[in-house]
C-alpha cells in the first residue's frame, strides 16, 4: 500500500497546509485538537473537498485539484471508522454489516463474513439494532461494516475518543488484530499518545494544520517537540523490545531492550514476541551509583547524553542505554546540578516496575517488512 | 351502507377515488420537492418554498380559478394536455389535481421535516461505504424518513377529502363526476328536506377521517419502534 497525500485548506482563519506519505500497516496522524486532523482523513475519503490538493492511493489518482480529479466518496474503496459510530439505526447489525457489500468490487464471500464477525466478536449481537448496543461494540460492529466493503484502505477518526478507558481497552487488541491478520492499511487519527504508542508504525505528528514530523513511530514519539503544552506529562520514548521471561508466579515479564532487561507487569504474549513499550520520562529517575535495597526492579545502565529542553523548575534529558536505544528523564534542574551531569557520564536509569501500564505495551505480530 | 342514498353512496366513493388518486400521485413529487427544499442549495429555492405554500395561503377559489384558466380546456396546459388524450375540466381527475394541490403544502411540510430530522452524517457514512447518491437514498435515507412520509401522505388524504373551494370551482358540482363528499354535503342543504342526508354524509366524514387518524398514528408508531430497534 502506498498513499500520498498533500491537501491545503483555508477555514476562515485556519489553514491546512500538510502533505506526507503512508507506507503500510497503521499510519497515525497525531496531533492536539484542531491541529486539522480529520480535516485531512475527510479529505482522503472525499467527504470534503480541499482547495488545493493531490491525494494518490496505490496509484489510483483520488483527488488532484489541478487536473480537476475528485473521485466521489462511494468510488474511492476507503472505509472510515467515525469516532461516532454511525451505525444506521433501522438496520440490524447483519444489515449494517453486509450494507457495503452490495457494492464492492469483489463482494466479501460467507467465509470472509464469518472471518470479519469472528475476529471481531460480532457472532452474538448480529440479530440486534444499533440502539441497544453499547460504545464499544458499536464501534466493532463500525469496523465490521467498513472492512466487508472491501476497502483499500481503512481510516478511522479517533474511533477510541468517545470510549471509557475500559472499552478502550476492549477495543484495542481488535485494531491490533487489523493492523496484524487483516494487513489493512489504516490511517488512524488520534490525540492520545498511548494509543498511537501501541498501534502505530508510522507517525505523522501535526500541529496547527502542518506536518511538524513524520517517521517510524519510535522515532517520532520518542521527541518531545512534537507533545502540544498539555500533553507535557506524556512526554517518553518508544522502545522496540523482545520477551525474554515470563515470571507468571509474580506476575512479571521480562522485556529484552537490547543488552538491557526491563522487568514489567505481565503481558500475555509469548516468549520471544514483539513488543512496544512506553516509558515516560516522568517515570525515570538518575543515579550515579548503582543503588542498593531499593524497590525500583529496573536499575539500567546509561549514559547522559544531553539535556533536550525543559522550562522552568525542570528539564528533560535522555539517557544512552545502547546502540539505537534512549530513554529520556524528566528531572529538576537542582538535580541537573546536584549530580553534576554532562554528556559522556556514566549514571543508572531507574524506573519503577509499575510505572509501566498496560496501555505503555503493545505487542506486534511478526510480518514481513 | 343501506342507509345512504345511491346517490350519497356514489359522493362517498368518488372521494376516497379523488383523495387516493390525489395522495398517491403527488407524493413521489412531495418527496423529490421536499428533499430539494431540506438540502438543496439552487437559485430560486426560495421561489420554488413560495410556489409550493401558496396554496395554503391563496383563498381556494382563487386557486381553483387559477386551474382552470391554466388546465382548462382552453387554458395553455390544458389544451396541451387534451392532445394526449388527457382532460381535468369537469372530470374526477381535475377534482383529484385540485385536491391534490391543495394538499401538496401539507404533505411537503411533513417530508421535510422528517429529512431535516435525518442526520446527513449517516448518508455520509453510506457513501463511504460504496452507496452513491440514489442508493444512499433508497437504503438510508427512505427509511429513515419514512414515518414523515407516511404522515404526509395521510394529512393530504385527509385534506383532499375535505377539500371544497378549489374543487367547485374549477371542476363545479357534478354528481357522479365531480360532486365529492363536502360539495354533496353543501348541495344537500341548499335543498329543502336535505338536512338528513348532509347529516349521514357528515357522520361518513367524522368516520372516514378517525379512520385515517388512528392508521397513521398506527403506522407512524410501528416505523419508529423499527427504528428505535425494539421491533
Amino acid at each position: 500500500m502506498s498513499l500520498e497525500v498533500a491537501v491545503l485548506h483555508d477555514f476562515g482563519g485556519f489553514r491546512l497546509d500538510a502533505a506526507f506519505a503512508a507506507p503500510g500497516g497503521i499510519t497515525a496522524l497525531f496531533g492536539p485538537s484542531g491541529s486539522g486532523k480529520t480535516t485531512v482523513i475527510n479529505a482522503v475519503a472525499g467527504l470534503l473537498a480541499p482547495d488545493a490538493g493531490r491525494i494518490v492511493l496505490d496509484g489510483a489518482v483520488l483527488l488532484d485539484t489541478t487536473a480537476g480529479v475528485r473521485v466521489p466518496a462511494s468510488r474511492r474503496r476507503v472505509g472510515y471508522v467515525f469516532q461516532e459510530g454511525r451505525l444506521f439505526p433501522h438496520l440490524s447489525v447483519r444489515q449494517n454489516l453486509l450494507f457495503g457489500r452490495r457494492f464492492a468490487r469483489e463482494p466479501a464471500a460467507p467465509a470472509e463474513i464469518d472471518r470479519v464477525v469472528c475476529l471481531l466478536g460480532l457472532g452474538p449481537l448480529l440479530a440486534r439494532r444499533p440502539a441497544g448496543l453499547s460504545g464499544g461494540e458499536k464501534q466493532r460492529v463500525a469496523i465490521g461494516r467498513a472492512l466487508l466493503a472491501g476497502p483499500r484502505l481503512l481510516l478511522m477518526d479517533e474511533p477510541l475518543a468517545a470510549l471509557d478507558g475500559a472499552r478502550k481497552e476492549e477495543i484495542l487488541p481488535y485494531i491490533e488484530r487489523l493492523r496484524d491478520e487483516v494487513r489493512v492499511p489504516i490511517l488512524y487519527v488520534s490525540h492520545a499518545i498511548p494509543e498511537v504508542a501501541r498501534l502505530a508504525d508510522t507517525v505523522v505528528a501535526l500541529a496547527e494544520g502542518r506536518v511538524v514530523r513524520s517517521g517510524p513511530a519510535t522515532a517520532v514519539l520518542s521527541d518531545p517537540a512534537i507533545l502540544p503544552a498539555a500533553e507535557e506529562d506524556e512526554a517518553g520514548v518508544i522502545l522496540s523490545a523482545r520477551l525474554a521471561a515470563q515470571h507468571p508466579a509474580e506476575g512479571l515479564s521480562e522485556l529484552a531492550l537490547g543488552a538491557a532487561r526491563l522487568t514489567v507487569p505481565r503481558i500475555a504474549a509469548p516468549e520471544g514476541a514483539r513488543l512496544r513499550v512506553r516509558i515516560r520520562a516522568r517515570d525515570v529517575m538518575i543515579a550515579l551509583v548503582r543503588p542498593e535495597a531499593i524497590s525500583a526492579l529496573n536499575v539500567l545502565p546509561a549514559t547522559f547524553e544531553g539535556v533536550l529542553g525543559g522550562d522552568g523548575a525542570q528539564v528533560e534529558v535522555a539517557l544512552v542505554l545502547g546502540p539505537g536505544e534512549r530513554l529520556l528523564a524528566r528531572i529538576t534542574r537542582r538535580s541537573l546540578a546536584a549530580l553534576a551531569l554532562v554528556p559522556g557520564k556514566p549514571c543508572f536509569a531507574l524506573i519503577k516496575t509499575v510505572a509501566v501500564g498496560h496501555q505503555d505495551l503493545g505487542v506486534f505480530e511478526e510480518r514481513d517488512g | 351502507m343501506t342507509w345512504l342514498s345511491p346517490a350519497e353512496w356514489t359522493a362517498v366513493l368518488l372521494s376516497l377515488k379523488v383523495a387516493t388518486w390525489a395522495t398517491a400521485a403527488s407524493l413521489p413529487l412531495g418527496v423529490l420537492v421536499a428533499l430539494a427544499l431540506a438540502r438543496g442549495r439552487f437559485w430560486g429555492r426560495e421561489l420554488l418554498n413560495g410556489l409550493v405554500h401558496l396554496p395554503l395561503i391563496l383563498p381556494p377559489v382563487v386557486t381553483g380559478y387559477l386551474l382552470l384558466l391554466s388546465f382548462g380546456r382552453r387554458g395553455p396546459v390544458g389544451a396541451l394536455l387534451e392532445q394526449v388524450g388527457i382532460v381535468f375540466a369537469f372530470r374526477w381527475t381535475g377534482a383529484a389535481l385540485a385536491c391534490a394541490v391543495m394538499a401538496f403544502p401539507l404533505m411537503v411540510r411533513a417530508i421535510r421535516l422528517a429529512i431535516e430530522a435525518v442526520d446527513p452524517r449517516l448518508e455520509e457514512a453510506a457513501g463511504t461505504l460504496g452507496a452513491g447518491r440514489v442508493w444512499t437514498f433508497l437504503l438510508v435515507t427512505l427509511p429513515l424518513i419514512l414515518p414523515g412520509v407516511v404522515a404526509g401522505a395521510i394529512l393530504a388524504f385527509a385534506k383532499a377529502m375535505g377539500e371544497f373551494g378549489a374543487t367547485i370551482t374549477f371542476v363545479s358540482n357534478i354528481p357522479g363526476e365531480t360532486q365529492t363528499l363536502p360539495t354533496a354535503i353543501y348541495s344537500l342543504l341548499q335543498v329543502p328536506g336535505g338536512e338528513r342526508g348532509a347529516f349521514r354524509l357528515t357522520l361518513v366524514s367524522i368516520a372516514i377521517a378517525m379512520a385515517a387518524l388512528l392508521l397513521s398514528e398506527a403506522v407512524g408508531r410501528r416505523v419508529a419502534r423499527r427504528i428505535a430497534g425494539r421491533g
